[in-house]
């Protein structure tokens, strides 16, 4: 028996994927409603119902899960300065997949503390000081995280010379502190692996429980990671590739929703142009984004402010009230489709800009310099001019009927030549809305899941 | 152990790229036994402060050379107090003015911005390092 049952338990459907990996081939789709506040099985069993009304009656070999239920995997990220740990612990949360609701820096204050209860974390990442750095600010920082009044698993991935002691001083009132390798442990030099993988142990061991996903657990052999670090890991997949599969290369995925807009890209981005020096942070191979302010319909309202009317109407050539009631009417009712061409001109529009953005944030930026040796170019972030595949996921572009006109935000502007977006990328659509999916038969079956994103992503 | 070592953050501050002076001292710094934390050239003063920070550095060694020392300069010690690097050392050193002026009155001005050594053009890495064991006890 060779079929294999993939499970994506969203924060609205329940969506199931049916591949058979012997043969290659998804053998059906379905999706439910997530049913997480009552028995997740309800959403689940709906979903199967769909899925066997098609295809008949299957056994399953193995079942793998990944979840985005119940808002995601909630993360604090705490370093000390913004621009260094801050952001390396920011990257390796966001690179397990996890939702951010509140980045910190520096000594946290009681405000601080309190306002981190009330975000009410699932896993904090504590950071700060390179190995052998700065000491004071992340011993400070475990003591005040001490005074939370919640039992948060915290993972602790700062200075190591004082990795023991902080991890003693969580521990006396903390059921779950892990130590793991710093963030950071020479000054801009990231080391986000050992704390991604860290963050995903905790999130099988603890949340998975916590959410009630375990009631699923008779059903599905493995809750593997959360959504987005499945869709990381089939976009990392289908971009490098394996020993025995050949990768594509560089690559983006572009994933629109109705609250964010995730970004993801898989290269290198060294500079493409000559005489360009690097500045800042190094990048992540594998480097996601996630935008909050920018999505279809839970954050409409934010888009309209993020990107102006002007931007929305002159993509839609619409006028800028048409765009304006059009967005108060999703935000109002998120389950409203466009009823005119107006309408879906706006809706278009909404998608691009949403791509525009996000993907603005995502990329790297060139600066020019001007010195007494000349000028100097000055590279911040990934150079992803040379990008050639740029992949459209997620319900919004997947069920859209013009996918390439949303994806066009990607491409490299002259107005605004410095942001260094794809210059003439090919447009791929996951037309089934498999990759993550692809992503989790990727943890047992690597060559497998390549080769069906290869089939089943099509160029436009 | 490397991380017994004293750090230092050293780099060519403002917008000023001559790396070869740079690359030496970071080699000099380094074989003196100092743990060196090479920023390299075009460096703003916000960098320097950050690094210092995170490294949890004794000293910041600022070089500059292509003449507005003075303007790139100003400034960093006021920030340094104000991030709560308050016993850290700040050297400065290179072409720190344009020009043949008297290189008293352009140590007094850099010791008023609240440097605590500065260096004059042709000074020996030695020097600096002596400084620094003095200085930081190291």
């Amino acid at each position: 028996m060779s079929n294999v049952l993939l499970i994506d338990f969203g924060s609205t459907y329940t969506k199931i994927t049916a591949v058979d990996v012997e043969r290659e081939i998804v053998i059906g789709t379905a999706h439910g409603i997530t049913t997480v506040e009552t028995d997740i099985m309800d959403g689940l069993n709906q979903a199967l119902d769909e899925l066997f009304a098609i295809t008949g009656k299957l056994e399953f070999a193995k079942v793998l899960g990944c979840s985005s239920a119940a808002g995601g995997l909630k993360m604090v990220a705490i370093g000390l300065v913004l621009e260094l740990t801050v952001e390396a612990a920011k990257r390796a949360a966001l690179g397990a997949g996890a939702k951010i609701m509140g980045v910190y820096g520096n000594e946290l204050s009681e405000y601080e503390i309190e306002e981190i209860a009330a975000l009410k974390p699932e896993i904090i990442l504590l950071a700060g000081g390179t190995d052998g750095g700065n000491k004071e600010v992340i011993v400070h920082n475990a003591k005040m995280l001490t005074t939370l009044g919640l039992d948060v698993p915290i993972i602790v991935a700062g200075n190591k010379s004082v990795a023991p002691q902080v991890v003693k001083i969580l521990s006396a009132v903390m059921s779950e502190v892990v130590h793991t390798e710093n963030v950071m442990p020479k000054l801009n030099e990231l080391n986000i692996e050992p704390a991604r993988g860290t963050i995903r142990d905790v999130f099988l061991r603890r949340i998975v429980e916590a959410k009630g996903l375990n009631k699923a657990n008779k059903f599905v052999n493995r809750m593997v990671m959360p959504t987005p670090a499945a869709v990381l890991k089939a976009a990392e997949l289908l971009g490098k590739g394996t020993e025995y599969e050949a990768g594509l290369g560089d690559l983006m995925v572009i994933d629109i929703g109705g609250a964010t807009t995730d970004i993801y890209s898989i290269a290198k981005g060294d500079p493409n142009k000559r005489n360009v020096a690097l500045k800042g942070l190094p990048e992540p191979f594998g480097k996601r984004t996630v935008e909050g302010d920018l999505g279809m319909r839970y954050s409409a309202t934010a888009l309209f402010k993020a990107a102006g009317a002007k931007m929305i109407a002159d993509f839609a050539g619409a006028t800028e009230t048409d765009v304006e009631s059009y967005m108060k009417k999703v935000e109002e009712n998120v389950e409203y489709l466009p009823q005119s061409d107006i309408e879906t001109k706006v809706e278009i529009a909404m998608g691009r800009a949403c791509t525009r953005l996000a993907t603005e944030r995502h990329v790297g930026q060139l600066e020019t310099v001007f010195t007494l040796c000349g000028d100097v170019f000055v590279q911040t972030g990934k150079d992803l001019t040379a990008v050639k595949i740029v992949i459209g996921t997620g319900g919004v572009i997947v069920n859209h009927k013009e996918p390439e006109s949303i994806l066009k935000g990607t491409m490299y502007d002259t107005s605004t030549p410095q942001m260094l977006k794809p210059e003439s990328p090919e447009f791929w659509i996951d037309e089934k809305y498999i990759m993550a999916s692809m992503g989790l038969l990727g943890e047992e079956y690597p060559e497998v899941a390549i080769r069906m994103m290869k089939k089943y992503i099509v160029r436009r | 152990m490397e991380n017994n070592k004293v750090k230092v953050v050293l780099g060519v501050i403002g917008a000023d790229c001559h790396a070869v002076g740079n690359k030496i001292l970071n080699y000099a710094l380094a074989q003196g036994g100092f743990e060196v934390v090479n920023l390299g050239v075009l460096v703003p003063q916000e960098e320097f402060i950050n690094a210092a920070i995170e490294t949890g550095a004794k000293a910041i060694l600022v070089a500059s050379l292509y003449g507005h020392g003075e303007i790139d300069c100003r400034g960093l010690r006021d920030r340094c107090r104000e991030v709560g690097l308050t016993d850290i050392k700040l050297y400065v050193g290179g072409n720190l003015v344009v020009g043949k002026t008297d290189f008293t009155e352009v140590r007094n001005k850099f010791l008023a911005m609240g440097y605590d050594r500065v260096y004059e053009p042709g000074i020996l890495p030695d020097q600096v390092i002596i400084d620094l064991k003095n200085d930081l006890g190291a």
